[in-house]
């Protein structure tokens, strides 16, 4: 793996009022690895998620992504990122192409460059027969991979994904996560949240957040033999209570 | 540029697909011309009066067929009761009395004056008062020709009023509302559709998606105005045409002046749709605030009021009121034939009000929370 640090966040807090939703995060990710941030519901991940994005600002601490820092670079920032929100959120009212064409001329990719990348995303969904349909006729599995794909139109250094598989039946769920490792092969960094721990296993290194605090980081493996359990799900049970 | 035009190409095809607001776009014109121009009438016909005579005169017997005779009035009936004609009034079969009271001729003809007694229902004063001032112009018209009749020759000596209604000589009401709907609705347009498009794509969640972009929060906002602005002068078109079609409203001035002017007012008014939208989670609470502006605003332009009988501190308030202006400049442009010069005052302020709210807009507009 390469050792380039493209996030790394140090004493990053977020307070609402006197609700600490980030507390004291330090952690650095990767270049080209899956980062799984893992968590309760409620624990602070999509918070996170949403500063390291420029969504949300921070009340206190560092955040660079990218080689940026979030604070005073955050449109930079966000040329250089992917994020697909817990929410879908493609406009229903357009069609596939429509959408593909929409992001890809906000982020400044020209007209030839996006015909090439779009047939080429498309090709991968298996979807080139699909380009006209509109996004409210998909199926949640498809809308899912296509945000996806969406999110990685203008090829992102990083891509954010705020648990991109829930809801999703168990099929489409490893299609995606074949998605997600051919975009890794190609050297673009994943930062992911789930729910499903199987999921967990599939990531390089995973965070795993416990009201506010990362209460462990490391790799699948390490931290199972770390905590002495046999699977991540017992992992996450141990760690929340 | 290139990305303000790709973000207006995604509003169109939203526009064009929304099954909603599609029609509604050329349902609303339509029907707000047809149905408020011919509602909104402030013309009075058909004064429902009843006459009280007690005194059974030939003079009497004239002045009822006077009233008789008048466009304005329709007697109901001659009765000879007061106390039943204040029934009639009460129970609103009747909107104004005429008392005649015994031995009106006699006084008249022995004292050389006599009186005659009017009541109207002022539950609605603008009518009370107008239903007052045609009856007082039927008598003292009847006094005139009372006049001569008496004295045997012509009495002379007598000032005549001869009015001319300038600007709009047969004082069609039509051509005085129509234009007036006209801004109403073009404020609906702008200010409802602009608002709610923005705050649905809060709610839907599409904006996150776009501020996690780096699209500018000028052009986010520029690209929402474009089409709105595009549609709004499309609407005044189509309202001019069934304008000049339906109504044949008189076009004394020169369109570019109100094609120009509609355009800096659709900018400012826009701009206030966006910069509420910008305040708003809910397309629920832009659709309240919106609507408390409309009409604060438009009970406040003068459209059924005059504008001159405003108190000073409402006449203050006018001056960030978008709708004054326009009100103001439609028919004067209309009915008048204003030109560039004549509302050169009401440009300052809608430009004045159009370049502040827009970069407010701009300002307000969240990209981060």
């Amino acid at each position: 793996m390469n050792e380039e640090v493209v996030i790394k966040v140090s004493h990053l807090y977020k307070k609402f009022g006197h609700f600490t939703a980030n507390d004291d995060l330090n952690f650095e990710v990767f270049k080209g690895e899956i980062f799984g941030f893992l968590g309760a519901n409620g624990a602070g991940k999509t918070t996170a998620m949403r500063i390291l994005c420029g969504l949300s600002t921070p009340t206190s601490g560092e955040v660079n992504v990218a080689g940026l820092d979030v604070g005073t670079c955050a449109d930079a920032v966000k040329a250089k990122i992917g994020y697909m929100s817990q929410k879908f959120s493609l406009y229903e009212d357009l069609t596939i192409w429509e959408n593909m064409r929409l992001y890809a001329g906000i982020y400044g990719v020209n007209k030839n460059e996006f015909r090439m990348r779009g047939e080429e995303l498309l090709r991968e969904l298996n979807m080139c027969d699909e380009r006209n349909r509109l996004i409210s006729t998909l199926s949640l599995g498809w809308k899912q991979k296509l945000a996806f794909m969406v999110a990685m139109i203008h090829k992102p250094q990083i891509v954010f994904l705020d648990e991109p598989t829930s809801g999703v039946d168990p099929i489409t769920r490893r299609q995606f996560w074949e998605l997600i490792y051919e975009a890794a092969a190609n050297g673009v960094t994943i930062f992911v949240t789930t729910h499903y721990m199987d999921e967990a296993e599939y990531c390089d290194r995973v965070s795993i957040m416990v009201d506010g605090r990362i209460e462990a980081l490391d790799t699948p493996s390490q931290l199972k033999i770390d905590h002495n359990v046999s699977s991540m799900n017992d992992l996450f049970l141990k760690l929340i209570r | 540029m290139r990305i303000i035009l790709i973000l207006i190409q995604k509003e169109f095809l939203q526009v064009f697909r929304n099954k909603t607001l599609l029609p509604l776009i050329f349902v609303l014109p339509i029907v707000q011309l047809l149905v408020l121009v011919n509602a909104a009438t402030q013309e009075m016909r058909n004064i429902k009066v009843v006459i009280v005579d007690q005194d059974y005169s030939s003079l009497s017997r004239q002045l009822v067929s006077k009233f008789d005779a008048s466009d304005f009035f329709n007697v109901q009936k001659v009765i000879d009761n007061k106390q039943d004609g204040i029934e009639l009034f009460k129970n609103g079969s009747s909107d104004m009395i005429l008392v005649i009271k015994n031995d009106t001729e006699a006084d008249l003809l022995n004292n050389q004056e006599s009186s005659v007694q009017i009541l109207t229902n002022a539950i609605n004063s603008t009518r009370a008062q107008l239903s007052f001032a045609y009856a007082r112009s039927v008598i003292s018209d009847f006094n005139y020709d009372l006049k001569i009749e008496l004295s045997d020759f012509n009495v002379g000596k007598r000032i005549q009023t001869q009015s001319l209604f300038w600007f709009n000589t047969e004082l069609n009401s039509k051509y005085y509302m129509l234009p007036g709907i006209l801004v109403i609705l073009l404020t609906i347009i702008g200010m409802f559709m602009s608002a709610m498009n923005l705050v649905r794509e809060k709610e839907i969640g599409t904006m996150e998606q776009i501020n996690v972009t780096p699209v500018r929060k000028s052009q986010f906002i520029i690209a929402k105005l474009v089409p709105f602005w595009i549609i709004g002068i499309f609407e005044l078109t189509l309202g001019l045409f069934i304008g000049k079609l339906v109504y044949d409203i008189p076009i004394v001035g020169n369109l570019m002046v109100l094609y120009s002017f509609a355009a800096v007012y659709l900018i400012a008014i826009l701009g206030f749709g966006l910069f509420l939208s910008t305040l708003a989670n809910t397309q629920q609470q832009v659709m309240l605030m919106s609507f408390f502006f409309l009409l604060v605003f438009v009970m406040m332009s003068g459209i059924f009021t005059a504008y001159e009988n405003m108190p000073t501190w409402a006449k203050i308030i006018d001056i960030v009121n978008p709708l004054y202006y326009f009100m103001n400049v439609v028919r004067m442009v209309l009915l008048k034939g204003s030109g560039f010069a004549d509302v050169a005052k009401y440009f300052y302020g809608i430009s004045g009000i159009a370049l502040l709210i827009v970069p407010l807009a701009i300002w307000n507009y969240r990209k981060t929370s």
